[in-house]
Order: structure tokens, then sequence, then C-alpha cells
């Protein structure tokens, strides 16, 4: 939080800003939406480090559960504990072999979140809240043999993920929405394990995912216990992050080689239209 | 009490004049968007959002009141651009007047340049207190008269008539701008100008408007690598091979026209580093430089960002010789600045005729002065409530830590819509003009 703002604020009024600056009298300023752009960039970038920091505790807590939910599986009374945790161990890192993946590099999961659909230029993490919480996991399902463990960078450049399972934690009631988005890449299923225990995470932007607006909203209060004005008509945000997404390319850090992937791979996959942000 | 100004430390600023309307409505035509004295400072000019321009003229000091100079009246006003639209762009061009600049006189007229984004004018104003009278073919009205009806010659002779000044357009240089103008500057040889846009700054010769040279390109190859843009631009003012702009970036570059005909490499890069501790959201925004002014004698340049004044000398480029917080309590605002706009605004700044002091505008009708020599600064106000005729000004403070003294004004309470973003200094006397929204007040040295 910066003097009472906070990056997601500062994304969506850097936004409006741009937007409103199309019909102003006098055409486009370059001037000031440059600089727009910059504090767009910044606001961006606190907002990943943020989200990193979030899925690193999250992929913390994930095992957490799945040493949990395993726990639950077998027989309470007949459980060895120690045998039993070592298992769920090794079934938790099998299972969340993405998980890992993760942990070896806090950087990486951006590449997932930031190539998530196409309507999107960056994507926070879908909040997936504290301990005491009720949170859902989203999960993208891949068309692809779930049996291999994946590597979250061989992802299939062109799968299309037509379906969104989420995930009750509380209930472990499973539901799967279309959402047609596309998605470059996700963490592939655990093999052995039954549909419920899937520990899929999904990094794709739940900005965009029109879906999820009301759940994304409905986090974000809650996670953050700010109240949004008018800036939080997020359908609105998600066209003009991805707008944004293409234009002022030179801003985009240097320093993160993820954020290079990531941009480049957002640039790419937005199309023709979204550029408009440069035609002065 | 004592403030800055011409050097010595005992200076007291008076109100001479406010010429404007007092209501608190403001017609967003009026909006005040540059002022310039001329070269000898008898002449004031301003332009507004409406593309009028106001001239006002130094009465001659009085022999009654000799403790008192002249006051500014009206002498011209015109309309200098008219709103135009772009129907290849389909973009509206506004008539706002950016900057205006005077010729030095060379005969009874006088010329001063005024630009809106896209065009820049040569006005010629000239007076006419004579006129002509007894044609032969003309009646008096200007009626034609029947040839037949002349019966004998005479010769027309000049009469004298109440002093009539006309501003007339002498020359368009248009269509040399894709981006907005935001600077432009007579050189030192007066025969040449520049103009100055986001990514362009274009070379002119004040007889020749078909054509101009481009002498800085920084527009990218790929707009989307675009990172900085042309805030202002000036030329040195006695080299007159010498000019400087500054960037987005916080950045000044001085180019020598005779090292090449492009001047996209400059001779010289003037720039601090970033103190890594002030880091922020804002730190580009607040960094971009409004305004560069070269100093009488040409061997300093003041720039003005959001919250400083930094004074370079021209030998040295890697940080400025002083820096002056304007502001610095906004610092911990810029969060509500941004919101509301404020933070992109673009104050402007300016030296007095023997470089002792700088003067620029701040928000709350503020502007202030700081004096090199004395290392004294001082605030003073703007304001209706202060405008009585020869009252000292008061100088004002703004409390930015926990309890207000008295007369002092807190930073929750100033008004941000109440800025002074223009503001001039006579070239020879401790005369000068702060420009409020619609404003333009006139303060004035006391003189005992």
């Amino acid at each position: 939080m910066i003097g009472g703002m906070d990056a997601q604020s500062l994304i969506s009024i850097s936004l409006m800003k741009i937007h409103n600056s199309r019909t102003q009298r006098g055409g486009i300023k370059l001037h000031k939406n440059l600089l727009v752009s910059y504090v767009l960039r910044n606001a961006r970038q606190v907002y990943i480090k943020e989200k990193y920091a979030e899925i690193y505790r999250m992929q913390q807590y994930e095992e957490v559960m799945t040493v949990c939910n395993e726990i639950q599986e077998l027989n309470p009374l007949d459980l060895d504990a120690e045998e039993a945790d070592e298992e769920e161990r090794s079934r938790g890192e099998e299972s969340s072999v993405c998980g890992a993946a993760l942990q070896r590099g806090a950087a990486q999961p951006a590449a997932l979140c930031r190539t998530g659909s196409a309507v999107s230029g960056c994507c926070p993490l879908e909040d997936v809240g504290k301990d005491p919480e009720p949170s859902y996991y989203r999960s993208c399902c891949m068309e692809a043999p779930p049996a291999a463990p994946c590597d979250p960078f061989t992802g299939s450049g062109g799968a299309h993920c037509n379906k969104t399972t989420v995930l009750d934690l509380d209930t472990h009631v499973v539901t799967t929405v279309e959402n047609g988005f596309l998605h470059q890449d996700c963490c592939c299923a655990p093999t052995g394990q039954s549909a419920a225990k899937k520990r899929k995470v999904e990094f794709g932007c739940c900005v965009s995912d029109l879906d999820d607006v009301p759940d994304f909203t409905r986090k974000r209060a809650k996670r953050e216990d700010c109240s949004f004005s008018d800036y939080t008509d997020t359908s609105n945000i998600s066209n003009l992050i991805s707008i944004f997404g293409s234009g002022f390319s030179g801003l985009l850090s240097r320093q993160a080689d993820l954020e290079q992937i990531c941009s480049k791979q957002a640039l790419a996959s937005l199309g023709a239209w979204t550029r408009a942000i440069v035609a002065f | 009490m004592a403030g800055p100004g011409g050097g010595s430390s005992d200076v007291q600023w008076c109100f001479s004049q406010v010429k404007g309307a007092i209501d608190d409505d403001v017609a967003e035509a009026d909006i005040i968007s540059t002022v310039e004295f001329n070269h000898t400072g008898e002449l004031l000019a301003t332009g507004d959002k409406g593309g009028r321009v106001v001239i006002f003229q130094q009465e001659p000091e009085s022999k009654n009141q000799p403790q008192c100079r002249g006051e500014y009246n009206v002498y011209s006003t015109f309309q200098s651009h008219e709103p135009e639209f772009d129907y290849l762009k389909s973009l509206e061009i506004e008539e706002k007047i950016n900057k205006i600049r005077w010729l030095p006189q060379k005969n009874a007229a006088q010329f001063l340049l005024s630009t809106n984004d896209k065009t820049i004018k040569l006005w010629k104003i000239s007076e006419r207190d004579k006129r002509p009278e007894g044609y032969n073919l003309k009646e008096e009205d200007g009626r034609y008269r029947d040839p037949n009806t002349v019966t004998a010659l005479r010769v027309p002779i000049f009469r004298p008539m109440d002093l009539m000044v006309e501003a007339s357009p002498r020359r368009v240089f248009a269509n040399a701008h894709t981006y907005h103008i935001n600077s432009i500057a007579v050189n030192s040889d007066y025969e040449t100008y520049l103009s100055a846009d986001d990514l362009r700054i274009n070379l002119w010769h004040l007889e020749i408007t078909d054509r101009s040279f481009n002498i800085v390109d920084i527009k990218p190859a790929n707009m989307e690598e675009l990172t900085e843009v042309i805030t202002a631009a000036e030329f040195h003012p006695n080299q007159c091979n010498t000019f400087v702009y500054s960037s987005s970036k916080g950045t000044i570059r001085m180019c020598d026209m005779r090292a090449s005909a492009l001047c996209d490499k400059h001779a010289k890069m003037f720039e601090e580093p970033e103190d890594p501790n002030n880091r922020s959201f804002f730190s580009e925004i607040i960094s971009s430089i409004s305004d560069v002014k070269f100093s009488h004698s040409g061997r300093y340049m003041m720039t003005r960002d959001y919250l400083s004044v930094k004074i370079w000398d021209l030998n040295m480029e890697t940080r400025p010789v002083e820096t002056y917080q304007v502001h610095e309590y906004l610092r911990s605002k810029l969060c509500s600045l941004y919101e509301n706009d404020c933070i992109f605004d673009k104050f402007e700044c300016c030296w007095n005729g023997n470089d002792s002091v700088v003067m620029t505008g701040s928000y709350n009708n503020f502007f202030r002065m700081f004096d090199r020599g004395y290392r004294q600064d001082v605030t003073l106000e703007a304001s209706r409530e202060n405008s009585k005729p020869r009252s000292v000004l008061k100088p004002r403070k703004v409390s930015t830590g926990g309890k207000r003294k008295k007369d002092e004004i807190s930073v929750d309470s100033l008004d941000f819509n109440k800025k002074i973003l223009h503001t001039a200094w006579h070239p020879l006397d401790n005369i000068i003009a702060v420009a409020t929204t619609n404003n333009l007040y006139i303060f004035q040295e006391k003189l005992n």
C-alpha cells in the first residue's frame, strides 16, 4: 500500500486515464499517456511481486492440504503416522510436480499466469485466501494426457482449454464451467488420484475470466478489506489491460527474465486491435 | 519582512494590479496558458485557452508618482488561433496558445510568435495614430465618388486620429508537426527559431513558411519502444548554434547545430541520478521536466520538475549546482495528486533580470522565489484578498509537521485547483507577472 492506494487500484486508475484520454479534446496527449504507462508498469511490477509471494504461500498451503487429504482418505485409526506422512509427502510431491517446479523458482509461475487468457496482459493469481477462509481452487483441465508430469514450460503452446474446474476445499464439490479461454499451459494432474483430489493450480488471469468476476471481486474485498470504487468494473479493466498489454513494450522490465518471457508471450497472443493505444 | 529579489535580501513585494474576471466561475476559454514580457519589459503578452492574445503596455512613469512604476493597461487584443479539425485523423486541434515569444524590436512595429498545438504564427502589432484624409475618388466614409462629380484635385494629407493598435498575421508556419507543439524559441540571430513537439524539433526561418528543417527526431522506429518525449526546448541566449531540450525522463540534452544537420547526438547531456530512497510508483512522473530556461548570462540553465527547481552549470553535466524544493510536502501526497491529475501539471520557471533570483509557481495560488545569492526563499500568494494597491505581500508558510502555527496553512487545506503554472519576470526591473487560473497579477518591488 502506497499512500493509501494499492497496486491494483493504481492499475485501474491508470487504465481509466488512458481510456479517457482517447476522447479528450485535442487528441491523445502522448506525454501524459507515456507517464501513465510508467505508473502502470510500476504498479504491475509490484502487483506481480505480491502475487509471487502469494503463490509461494499458496503452494505451501497446498502441500499441507494434500497431506491432510491423504490422511483423510486412509482410515485414521490404521495410520502409522510416520509412514503415512512419508507416503503423502511423496504423493504430494508426485502430485504437485508443478508445485515443486514452482518452488524451484518463484518467478516461474508468472509464465503461466501471464500467458493465460487471450484477453489478458497481466494476471494475478486467483485469490486462494488464507487458511481459515474458505477458498477455491481453480483449475484448468488439460486436454493433453494428464499422466505425464508436466514441466510448466513445455506446455502446449496452443492447447485450448475450454473448461474450468473449481474445487471447493471445504465441501469438496467439484464444478466445471465453460470458459473458452486460451490457456497455453497449466499444471498437470497428478497421477493415481481421484479428480476430487486434483491439485491443479490455474494461473489463468482471473481478471479477464468473466465468469469469475464476481468471485474475484468478492475475494478481493475479503482479502484486502478495502472498498473499491467505480474502478472495479473488472470486465472493462480486463479489456483495458489487454489494450495496454501491447503498448510501450520498452517499458517492460528487463531485469526479470520471466517478465520478458511473459511479455513476449502476452504480446504474441494479442490481436492487432489491441495495439491501438500506440496508434496516436 | 525580508524577501528575495533583485540580489538584495530586503526586497518587499507589493500588489500592483490584477487583470481578468472576478467571477469564481471560470470560463475555460479564459484560462491563461502563457505569459511573456517583451525584451524591454514595456509589453506583457498573455495567451489563453480560447486562442486569444492580450497585450498589456506599461504606462510611462508618472511625474506625480515617481515612486510607482507605470501600470500595465490593455494595448491590444486579438484572436490568434481558432479551433481546427484534422479531417485525416478525425482530431480536433485546440486553439489554446501554448507559448508566446517576442521578437526584438527592429522598427516601430512589434512582432511576436504564438503557437497552439500545431501551428505557429508571426504577428505584427503596429500602431496607427494618423489617417489619410482628402481622397479625390473616395468619400470620407470610404464610398467611391462618381468620377463625374470630381471638379478639382487635391492631395490627401495625414491627420491625427485616436491611437489604434492593429495586429495582423504576417506568417503562418503550419503542417510541420505531427505531435503537440510544446515550445518555441527565437534564436539569438533573430532570423531563425525552433519549434518543438513531443518527438521532434524543427528549425525555421522567420521569413520562410513553406519549409522547416528537422534538427532533432527521437521517434523510435517502433512506437512501442517509446520511452521518453521532448518536454521543452530553448536556444542559448547568445550562442546561435546551441540549443537545449529537456525530456520526460529528467534529462537535458544540449546540441550544437554546427556538428551535424541532424542533432540527434547531443553535445552534452545533463542528468542527475535518481535517489533510490525516493523511488515510488510516480518517480518517472515527478522527474519529468516541465520547463527549461537559460539564464540571461548564458552560463546557467534552470529546469523545473514537479517538486523542485534545479540550476545547472553548463560546464557540469553530472548534477545540478543548486536544487530548490518548491513543495516537498507534496511528496507524500503523490497518490492523490495522481488521481486528480495534478501530478501532470506543468509548472514554468523564470529568472530575474540579473539571474540572482528564480521564481516558480505552486498550488493554492502560491508562488515561490529563491534567492541564489542569499540562499533565501519566500512563498507569496496571489489572491484578491491581498489586492489593495501597494499593499505589501506577506510571506506564506505551509506547515508540514504536526503542529500548525498561526498563519500557517496545512497541506490538506491547500486548494489544488488554484495553481500558478505561468510566471514572468520583467527583464530589467523588479516587476513580476503571475497568472492564476484566469487572472493575471502584477506585483512590483516596494519602492520607498
